[in-house]
């Protein structure tokens, strides 16, 4: 499903250049739970914006269900994000003036859907995700696990085939954050694709599939196919 | 993107930040406010005028000696001459034209009005009896100058209400002897108490008949002929009459300037109108300093809310949704405010009118709808950049922010 060949990413650090990716290889199929681990700065986090299409690589040619998705206008990048992939987040990062049930349906919003068929579709994945009594309450109003919970309902919100989290424990004490490992390996199991940045050994350990970075480049892979 | 979601979405971000959308929209609001008081006192002083003029009659034509030339020196001066001086014979025969309904000669001065041991200094209309009507006087106590023939000289006269106190106090002037200049005037009348009419206060002055001011001031000639016309569509024509006779009367020269009210009032009317423009656009300054402020506050918005708009982008929102976004906050600021400024302008004209009965300050509808454009235009335009930097930043690294 997806399909990162020579990918680079350079950032120009004043006259300087840091390579946060070199040569990165990795092919990842639908439904698979992949954990990317490595200290900090080792590009594990350039790699997820890249294949969340928050950012562009150097080089390198990045297919998404088999298409050539790098040199795409951010227009239709922002399309794709909006249709493939969901996100979750360190920060959580809801918008704080809306209430939970609007923040889980700001995608469905975005991409035009009318209000009538917005209202089941939210309802259904606050039930699901267990904070339909939270649904009015503004982020403020919520504990850091129900947040986290708003913020994967919203990446669920259009069915994406992937979700990229990015240390999404790491604001969370210990409890609350394997109960949302818990919430993204449900998720796996009912064929969504799971891609978990964390710098915590315990965690990533649980993917069936992990995956070290080194230096911007892939250390190693449990899962890669031999070359 | 449906409108209804992006106007919902931009009330919630105006609704969210409930000061700062306050102050944005007072700075708005006072900005159309202004224009629309500023715009309505200079109206206000227009129809002012308008209806100072409107309340002498409006088919008034008054007649001066000498011919206002625009270009070249005194006239008559090449011919070493002085211009022709008006007579009361030149009023008499204007009596003749048919549109004409009254002729009003007009003589003025200054003289010492004396009764027992008071006196004052006053200013002396001669005039006829009709000059109560033309001039749209009244008479409070008595009766106003006799009609007759204009070159009799009457030794009667008619004074001013502030005139009256002064000299006689309580006591009621009828019938008691004045001393003008060098000779004695029974008052007959009184004027109503008036106050100003076009820069003559008509509770000072004295009037006389016309003959007699001449020979108190020794002067045969009159100050200006005040010719009031039957109907107001005859006032072009009458004119015409006016300065054919008295060119006749003149041996053939036009050494006179005929006026017609109507022209006066146009030149003031225009000179007012120029002053509601220049009122108001010196307040539209205040509108572009209202438009800047909002983009200078969109931008703010934009760096404070860069994690949002990363996340906007994240969750699948295009650049244009992102623009489209930060602009129809602004475009909503900009109506409201210009809406709430619209609205206080007309209570600021509406309290202008209640302290100053006499100035019909309405905003004119061209200026309101003026400053409501240009209020929406300029949060509109002042909008176009920060949307234009919000739509720009890279989600990773406005994510990156925490």
């Amino acid at each position: 499903m997806i399909r990162l060949e020579h990918i680079h990413r350079t950032f120009p650090v004043g006259e300087a250049e840091v390579q946060a990716l070199r040569d990165v290889n990795l092919d990842l199929q639908a439904g698979e739970y992949v954990s990317i681990m490595g200290p900090s700065g080792s590009g594990k986090s350039t790699l997820l914006n890249i294949i969340g299409l928050l950012d562009r690589p150097t080089g390198g040619v990045y297919r998404l269900d088999g298409q050539d998705v790098t040199g795409l206008s951010d227009r239709q990048q922002s399309q794709v994000r909006r249709e493939k992939v969901g996100f979750v987040f360190q920060f959580f990062h809801l918008v704080p003036r809306l209430s939970a049930a609007e923040n889980v349906e700001l995608p469905l919003v975005l991409a035009g859907i009318s209000p009538e068929e917005r209202a089941p579709l939210v309802g259904r994945l606050l039930e699901e995700f267990g904070i339909t009594g939270r649904a009015h309450h503004r982020p403020d109003q919520l504990s850091g696990g129900e947040r986290q919970r708003v913020a994967i309902a919203r990446a669920m919100v259009m069915r994406p085939a992937v979700v990229l989290a990015d240390e999404p424990t790491g604001n969370l004490d210990q409890t609350t954050g394997k109960e949302v490992i818990h919430l993204l390996e449900e998720l796996n199991g009912k064929g969504v694709a799971v891609l978990l940045v964390t710098h915590d050994p315990e965690l990533g350990g649980r993917a069936r599939r992990q995956v070290r970075m080194v230096d911007g480049r892939i250390h190693s892979d449990t899962g890669a196919k031999p070359a | 993107m449906r409108s209804a979601d992006v106007a919902a979405f931009a009330w919630r971000s105006l609704s969210g930040y409930r000061l700062r959308t306050l102050l944005m929209l007072a700075a708005m609001s006072m900005g159309v406010g202004s224009v629309v008081v500023l715009t309505s006192l200079g109206e206000g002083a227009r129809r002012y005028v308008r209806n100072k003029f409107n309340s002498l009659g409006s088919n008034l034509i008054a007649v001066f000696p000498g011919r206002a030339e625009t270009a070249g020196g005194v006239p008559g001066a090449l011919v070493g001459r002085t211009p022709r001086d008006l007579t009361l014979d030149d009023a008499i025969a204007l009596e003749r034209i048919r549109a004409v309904r009254r002729v009003a000669p007009l003589t003025v001065g200054s003289a010492e009005v004396a009764w027992e041991d008071r006196s004052r200094e006053v200013p002396v209309l001669g005039s006829t009896a009709e000059l109560l009507e033309v001039r749209h006087l009244a008479v409070a106590q008595g009766r106003f100058l006799p009609p007759g023939d204009p070159r009799q000289p009457v030794s009667v006269c008619v004074i001013g209400w502030k005139v009256r106190q002064e000299l006689f106090g309580t006591r009621s002037p009828l019938g008691e002897w004045v001393r003008i200049g060098d000779r004695r005037f029974r008052v007959i009348g009184v004027l109503e108490r008036q106050g100003q009419s076009l820069g003559l206060d008509i509770d000072e002055i004295v009037v006389l008949p016309v003959a007699s001011a001449q020979a108190v001031f020794n002067l045969p000639s009159l100050l200006r002929i005040l010719v009031e016309v039957r109907e107001r569509e005859d006032v072009k024509a009458a004119r015409l009459e006016v300065l054919r006779i008295l060119r006749d009367r003149h041996e053939g020269e036009e050494d006179i300037t005929v006026v017609t009210q109507d022209a006066v009032l146009a030149t003031f009317d225009r000179i007012l109108l120029a002053l509601t423009l220049a009122l108001g656009a010196i307040a539209s300054i205040s509108l572009a300093v209202a438009g800047i402020l909002i983009m200078n506050v969109m931008l703010i918005a934009v760096s404070q809310r860069t994690t949002e708009i990363g996340l906007l982008k994240a969750i699948g929102a295009s650049p244009e949704q992102i623009r489209l976004l930060f602009f129809a906050e602004a475009a909503v600021l900009s109506v409201l405010g210009a809406l709430v400024g619209a609205a206080l302008g007309e209570l600021g004209s509406f309290a202008i009118r209640q302290v100053y009965p006499e100035l019909p300050a309405f905003a004119p509808a061209w200026a309101v709808a003026a400053a409501l454009a240009t209020a929406v235009a300029t949060g509109i335009l002042f909008s176009l950049l920060p949307a234009r930097r919000a739509a720009r930043l890279q989600p990773a690294l406005a994510l990156a922010r925490r």
